[in-house]
């Protein structure tokens, strides 16, 4: 019931912020809070079921480019546009998991790292279609969603919002669900769980296939909302950032994710202003976690006060 | 230029390239294998002995020849005392637990690579090679350089093979890569020896870096590639062997050099990373690694 409340009580504030918020504030967080749903994917890979993996940037690029070049090729408006980037996303997880999730721990890791990097050099290699590293900004005609205009604010701020308001929920239940509890058994135990009579490969691999809807859904929404789709986001900085937001808000929280993003925004925002070398930030920030605060910050705080955070 | 030459010139630039890959890929699998740290960051120490190489060619005036051996001596030092301190302040608290240090490695690949870009700037900068000399081949000219440095990096196998079989260090070092806490309770000061393994093998990236920058130019990006290839290397000659790295490295450098001769660099890539993955997953001993 608490859990329920304060994240209804998150979405409650969400929608208010945009009555408070300069417009230029407001497009940030329309960012932040999509950038949230595809950490929020990372965690439930990560934070819950321990997949600690270097390859999402590969999820949220498969469902940019199936939103962004259904819209650019077929005109595919933006509701059927973002299914298919959801269903690209999820499924693009569930093919790189039925291989890597058959090695584990560190080869895990480097093989979805490679299987990232072959999906952003195949993105460069089809420039023609793709527009290579320049990328294509997505034709006004479909950013529309019931005949809203998602590249002007309000519709734009709400339709992040109601992304991540499911999203956020979704992940809720999913967590508080008997399966989220094998997820957990996976990150605690493998080797018990397989004696319980689980099969530790099914659940890992639709809990890859989970965070790859999400991934998914945040890549295509990206390219929806702000118009724009580039390799850039298939590089390996992009399966870096969502791991940064949740090691920072608390893996294994699910309001961690939405937090590092906010924090670690806020963070590259005002640095920025400083320096060109804003990413120093990056590194420096994932160093001092790993060294000092493993858990992130939620992770402390359910460890030393509220228990009952989900 | 007929078929032939053409081949020829492919393999010979091909040997550079694993010339300098032997060295760094070296480096990336003495550390997994002694100490079980996946070095994310390797190719930046690559990058930073091209930039000191640079840094000491631009101070050291005279003739380039007496700034390049000077660099030779100080950039790999100086990286290799620089991931001596990393180990000790970031790996170590980390209990060098796999996951977490392949974190750790990457944060700090970025702060390298942005403090490099803050202090150095992002251009690129050349360095003069040490001699101009061209061999006069029938059908084209050759850089000298070039042969140089896969003779250099030839010496500098041999000594780091005779290093790790004949001395009491090498012994030392290979007694805790086979199981750490015998090797503890053989009164081996493991934390030293890791802090050495993991200097070492930066100190080898460092100077690969400094080999190939008369060749290439140095570029606060230019760790990327060799990251890349040395992790493909690693990987196909089995994770943690010498040997098996050092064949990987012949391989991948020749078939790279034909390929990107013949084919686009680009589709070599992809199907190098695909292979890579394939190798973990379904080999993940290496291709000619032996049976675990």
């Amino acid at each position: 019931m608490k859990a329920w409340t304060l994240h209804l009580a998150l979405i409650a504030g969400l929608f208010a912020a945009q009555f408070l918020l300069s417009p230029y504030h407001a497009t940030n967080l329309a960012r932040i809070m999509v950038l949230a749903v595809f950490a929020m994917g990372y965690n439930l890979a990560f934070g819950y079921t321990g997949l600690l993996s270097l390859g999402h940037a590969l999820f949220f690029a498969a469902g940019m480019y199936a939103a962004g070049l259904s819209a650019q090729f077929w005109g595919l408006s933006a509701g059927p546009a973002l299914i298919l980037g959801i269903f690209g996303g999820g499924a693009m997880a569930a093919a790189v998991g039925l291989l890597a999730l058959r090695t584990a721990g560190v080869s895990f890791m480097i093989v979805t790292l490679m299987f990232a990097q072959a999906g952003y050099l195949t993105i460069l290699y089809f420039g023609a279609t793709t527009g290579g590293d320049e990328g294509f900004t997505l034709p006004a005609a479909t950013r529309t969603f019931l005949g809203f205009d998602l590249s002007t604010d309000t519709p734009r701020f709400l339709a992040a919002l109601t992304i991540f308001a499911a999203g956020l929920l979704v992940s809720l239940v999913v967590v508080r669900s008997p399966f989220g509890r094998t997820m957990v058994a996976m990150r605690e135990n493998e080797e018990r769980s397989r004696m319980l009579g689980m099969n530790p490969f099914t659940v890992k691999l639709a809990a890859l296939a989970i965070s790859g809807l999400y991934s998914g859904a945040a890549g295509a929404a990206y390219a929806l909302l702000f118009g724009y789709v580039g390799a850039s986001f298939a590089t390996i900085q992009y399966s870096i950032l969502p791991m940064l937001y949740v090691l920072l808000g608390g893996a294994g929280t699910t309001l961690g994710p939405f937090l590092g993003a906010v924090l670690m925004f806020a963070l590259i925002e005002a640095a920025s202003n400083l320096t060109s070398a804003y990413l120093f930030l990056v590194g420096a920030a994932l160093v001092a976690l790993v060294l000092f605060a493993p858990k992130g910050i939620l992770g402390t705080v359910r460890e030393r006060v509220a228990r009952w955070l989900p | 230029m007929a078929f032939g030459p053409f081949l020829l010139l492919a393999l010979m630039e091909g040997l550079v390239t694993s010339a300098v890959l032997a060295l760094a890929a070296a480096g990336l699998s003495l550390v997994f294998g002694v100490m079980r740290v996946v070095n994310v960051a390797h190719g930046e120490f690559y990058m930073l002995g091209a930039v000191l190489a640079w840094a000491v060619s631009a101070v050291v005036p005279g003739p380039p020849a007496v700034a390049f051996v000077l660099a030779l001596i100080i950039a790999p030092f100086l990286v290799a005392a620089f991931a001596a301190a990393a180990d000790g302040l970031i790996l170590k608290r980390l209990n060098y637990d796999p996951e977490a240090t392949i974190v750790a490695t990457i944060g700090l690949l970025y702060m390298i690579q942005q403090a490099t870009l803050s202090l150095y700037g992002p251009n690129a900068n050349p360095v003069q090679a040490p001699f101009e000399w061209r061999i006069q081949l029938p059908w084209f000219g050759y850089s000298g350089y070039k042969l140089f440095v896969v003779v250099a990096a030839c010496l500098v196998l041999v000594a780091l093979w005779s290093f790790l079989s004949r001395t009491k260090a090498g012994l030392i070092m290979r007694a805790t890569q086979i199981d750490r806490t015998t090797a503890r309770a053989f009164g081996i000061n493991v934390d030293r020896v890791y802090m050495g393994t993991f200097a070492l093998g930066a100190g080898l990236a460092a100077l690969a870096g400094v080999l190939i920058v008369p060749i290439q130019q140095a570029h606060y990006l230019m760790g990327g590639d060799p990251l890349l290839l040395s992790f493909i290397v690693v990987i196909i000659g089995g994770l943690g062997s010498l040997r098996g790295t050092l064949v990987a490295a012949l391989f991948i450098g020749l078939s790279d050099g034909v390929i990107s001769m013949f084919f686009t660099p680009t589709l070599a890539k992809i199907l190098a990373t695909l292979l890579v993955a394939m190798v973990l997953v379904f080999r993940p001993q290496g291709l000619f690694g032996a049976k675990a």
